[in-house]
């Protein structure tokens, strides 16, 4: 049920953003920045130098209002932000893993492309159709 | 610009000539590819193409402006017609023909030509080249109107504005209707292709129409058959279609155009920067397709696809090899598509997203690129005939729909099309891993850190079911060096199950899903709780890895290898650097060698008194020197209890030497004699210390010193003992007493040596099982962590 989901780069600017369209992009845009700083303290806590699966996901950052903000962060630093509207049934945390694991595979597959480079805008159909896909379930 | 006044005809001609030019949708177009190849499909001269542009301002302005593009048609249909460029004769010239282009590289083209029908005998939309595809019957009309098509025809199609006769067809849905309006004779050219595209959309039939017998350039009798058909929907009845259209079967026409078509081929392909090439004699495929009743707009033919192995080629000599993905990038940057349009087509070819290209993948992408330039729109998804997979792309062979196309191997060999991704294929595969992994040479199981890898490994075949299939046999070859990278799991290891999460699996979710971090796993290390949880549910698959896995060490491998396998020898060996030097002699060797190095150096072993006996003996047995010395290193140890001893049994040495010799070399029969030669040449060399030291380097090469320090002090004493008593006694008795004593000393030595040996491999074990325990203790604790997660 993801009402936005975002990709971030390691500098902290947005690879690739969609929204739900009928609600107000632009808030969305602003909590995804602003889940941000939750993300670098989450990231900074953790410090192991192990980087597991578990570590990757960092869970609910934050809940807002009517909805709640999972982040997930790469090896290489490209966080995930999946918006979640709270009026839908809460998801499962193992359900929002998933999401984040296609993401995070679709996102390779996006990297793996000799034709895209890094720091670009994400541009993929195949990436954007598992997005599409993601926020439709989520009706 | 003068202003232009066109028929409608010409205009809806040029707005479809523009629209196909104008890749960048900017509404002007650029002088890029499209438009030259428009414009030297017209049949031009060059000058006067140059000549063209110049007029139509495209010069000045660096790009074709819409009104420039008209103009330049325009221009273009003027010179065909044969008459002077002229800008006044832009609109003086009255009832010109629309401009020709050979050869229709422009499937939209076609598309768009398809929606206006036009009576006007002029207007009839030639839509270059498939502008055949709409109207076939045109095309057989259209011998009969146009002279020149006609006997361009068997050469190439030509797109002439067609005498509208069958445009009859009434509507859009011309081709729909067209066979029924035109008689079979039209299809001189026209070439049907009964289509089955598997997304079923009888639409495209219609466009399959003359296609063929259109491109020489892109032999596909298929036109786009996903995305842009999107058009054709809208526009025609494709019930009626199919039947009639199986009427169709004009191929023996089309022999004569296709047998000019390889002829062209060879010349385009010539160009390697153009990725136009694909001329194939489409006919004789056309034909089978016909009777085959499968038609696929997809599918590479003969020609091209040799043509695109030889491509293939010129990139990576190895067919089975793989192209890495910048070389790809660079290959298809020449067909000057639009970075965009390449990166989707690397997405829908690049099957089991490895970055790089098999030869399979290759040929789905250079087709996908030789369609695109054609104008035909990508699809979403990679068709079936374009997926890599085993058997030759033939009809025949048809590979099952994508969606069940879990290709591949339950057996390293077999290719078995599984259609059913279930648990039941992976409990196939097991067992057939785990016959081909006892083929393996595996010394004895050995313990190795490599469940993380390999599972890794299998989570990624897993996912990559779909491809597995596919890599016929250079996926199967290719796998290895992939592996290598990764793991070292055999192919035997893909195990098709479900590859996608999407597909509907029978394996629960979360496996499917825990699998696809694993399948990340060449990116990413981590995931490893998580790809060892996710195996968990199914038996772990033998250990192949004892050849070699990522994570495990290879040391352990070699090391419990080797001492495992040569098992004895080892330690024998390495009793022997420290060995056996009978110690009953080494005042004896020592004081000769000793003989004459004291003098230089005041050895500590050796008596001085020798000297003159000494040097003789040991010219005389080289071999015996070397003991010798090696036992005057011994004997040094101990030279505060041996001097006297030595000194006593100066004048006895000289014949105990020899007699030492022999027991000496037979003690050491199987020595490493080189060791001995070594610490000799030490010795010799290194004349300048005590002998001592030289040998003891070389005798604890194969040892740690420690260890045999104390063994040799240990024994030094005894063989002081031992020395003393021979030497004291009479030379008879001492000898056969001193035999027995070196060989059980020898012995005893050996057997120390094989402990210590045992005792370091048992401490190596030790270390591993340490690790291993803490792994395990680790996993559990991150087991029982997430346990209670996975009851949300």
């Amino acid at each position: 049920m993801a009402v936005c989901i975002a990709v971030i780069a390691k500098e902290n600017y947005p690879l690739y953003i969609r929204s739900v369209p009928s609600q107000n992009e632009l808030k969305f845009h602003y909590t995804v920045h602003t889940s941000l700083d939750v993300v670098e303290e989450k990231v900074s806590a953790v410090g192991k130098s192990l980087a597991d699966q578990r570590e990757l996901y960092l869970g609910l950052l934050y809940p807002t209002e009517d909805y709640k903000v999972y982040g997930y962060v790469t090896n290489s630093k490209v966080k995930f932000v999946i918006v979640v509207d709270s009026s839908n049934t809460s998801l499962r945390d193992n359900e929002i893993r998933s999401m984040f694991r296609k993401l995070h595979n679709s996102f390779t597959d996006v990297m793996c492309n000799p034709f895209y480079n890094p720091g670009d805008p994400i541009q993929s159909k195949a990436f954007n159709g598992i997005v599409s896909g993601m926020m439709v379930q989520t009706g | 610009m003068e202003s232009l006044t066109l028929s409608d005809v010409e205009q809806k001609y040029y707005s479809e000539l523009f629209v196909y030019c104008d890749t960048d949708n900017t509404k002007k177009v650029a002088s890029n590819g499209r438009v030259l190849d428009l414009f030297r499909a017209a049949q031009l001269p060059s000058e006067v193409v140059l000549q063209i542009t110049e007029l139509c301002g495209a010069t000045r302005l660096g790009h074709f402006g819409r009104s420039q593009f008209y103009i330049a048609l325009k221009l273009i249909a003027i010179a065909q017609s044969g008459l002077p460029l002229r800008v006044e004769s832009l609109n003086s010239v009255k009832d010109l023909p629309l401009p020709r282009f050979v050869v229709g590289k422009n499937e939209a083209e076609a598309r768009h030509a398809a929606l206006y029908q036009d009576a006007d005998s002029q207007g009839l939309y030639p839509a270059p080249g498939t502008a055949l595809i709409p109207r076939p019957p045109g095309r057989g009309h259209q011998n009969k109107k146009g002279p020149p098509s006609s006997t361009s025809l068997p050469a190439h199609e030509v797109i002439q504005p067609l005498a509208p006769s069958i445009e009859a067809q009434p509507e859009p849905t011309s081709p729909v209707i067209s066979p029924h309006q035109s008689p079979p004779t039209s299809p001189h050219s026209w070439r049907k292709h009964k289509r089955q595209h598997s997304g079923g959309n009888a639409d495209r039939q219609q466009v399959v129409a003359a296609t063929g017998a259109v491109w020489t350039q892109f032999r596909e009798p298929q036109t786009g058959p996903v995305t842009g058909d999107g058009m054709w929907s809208s526009h025609s009845p494709p019930p009626p279609l199919p039947p009639s259209q199986e009427s169709w079967v004009s191929f023996t026409a089309d022999t004569p155009p296709s047998s000019t078509l390889p002829a062209m081929h060879p010349s385009s392909v010539q160009e390697s920067t153009t990725i136009r090439t694909v001329a194939s004699a489409a006919t004789t495929n056309e034909i089978q397709r016909q009777s085959s009743g499968y038609d696929d707009p997809w599918k590479i033919t003969d020609e091209q696809r040799q043509y695109y192995i030889n491509q293939f080629k010129t990139i990576q000599p190895d067919l089975t090899g793989l192209i890495p993905g910048s070389a790809a990038k660079e290959f298809f940057t020449k067909s000057k598509l639009p970075i965009l349009e390449l990166s989707h087509i690397w997405e829908l070819s690049d099957f089991d997203k490895d970055g790089a290209l098999t030869l399979d993948e290759f040929c789905a992408a250079f087709h996908l690129v030789v369609a695109r330039k054609n104008g035909y729109d990508l699809p979403e998804k990679l068709p079936e005939s374009l997926m890599p997979k085993l058997i030759d792309l033939d009809d025949s062979a048809e590979v099952p729909e994508p969606a069940a196309e879990v290709g591949y191997s339950a057996s390293p060999v077999e290719v078995t099309p599984n259609k059913s991704p279930s648990m039941p294929s992976l409990n196939q595969a097991w067992p057939e891993m785990n016959q081909s992994n006892e083929d393996t040479a595996i010394v004895h199981p050995v313990p190795i850190r490599m469940t993380p890898s390999k599972i890794h490994m299998q989570e990624m075949e897993l996912k990559r079911t779909g491809s597995d299939h596919n890599h016929p046999t250079s996926p199967l070859l290719a796998k290895p060096p992939e592996l290598s990278e990764e793991t070292k799991l055999p192919p035997s290891m893909k195990f098709v199950a479900a590859n996608t999460v999407g597909d509907g699996y029978s394996s629960s979710d979360s496996f499917t899903s825990d699998q696809e971090p694993i399948t990340r796993q060449r990116s990413q290390s981590g995931a490893s709780p998580d790809a060892l949880k996710a195996v968990a549910p199914p038996p772990p698959p033998p250990r192949p890895q004892q050849s070699h896995s990522r994570s495990s060490s290879l040391d352990m491998n070699r090391t419990f290898a080797a001492p495992a396998a040569p098992g004895q020898p080892q330690p024998s060996a390495i009793a022997f650097p420290p060995a056996v030097p009978p110690r009953p002699l080494p005042t004896q060797s020592s004081v000769p060698l000793t003989g004459h190095r004291v003098e230089a150096e005041g050895v500590p072993a050796g008596g001085a008194g020798l000297t003159t006996t000494s040097p003789q003996q040991i010219p005389q047995q080289p071999n015996f020197a070397d003991f010798s010395q090696f036992q005057a290193f011994a004997a040094s140890e101990q030279p505060s209890s041996l001097p006297d001893i030595d000194k006593h049994s100066e004048a006895g040495q000289a014949d105990k030497i020899s007699e030492g010799a022999g027991p000496l070399r037979a003690v050491k029969s199987d020595g490493p004699a080189d060791e001995r030669t070594s610490a000799t040449v030490n010795s010799a060399k290194g004349s300048s210390g005590p002998l001592a030291p030289p040998p003891k380097p070389v005798r604890r090469r194969l040892k740690s010193e420690d260890e045999l320090r104390p063994e040799d002090e240990q024994i030094g004493p005894q063989k002081a003992g031992a020395i003393a008593a021979p030497l004291t006694s009479q030379p008879s008795i001492p000898r056969s007493i001193g035999k027995d004593k070196k060989a059980i000393q020898a012995s005893i030595r050996r057997n120390k040596e094989t402990n210590t040996v045992l005792a370091r491999l048992n401490s190596e074990l030790q270390q591993q099982l340490k690790d291993l325990l803490e792994e395990r203790i680790s996993l559990e604790v991150q087991l029982e962590q997430l346990r209670p997660f996975s009851h949300l």
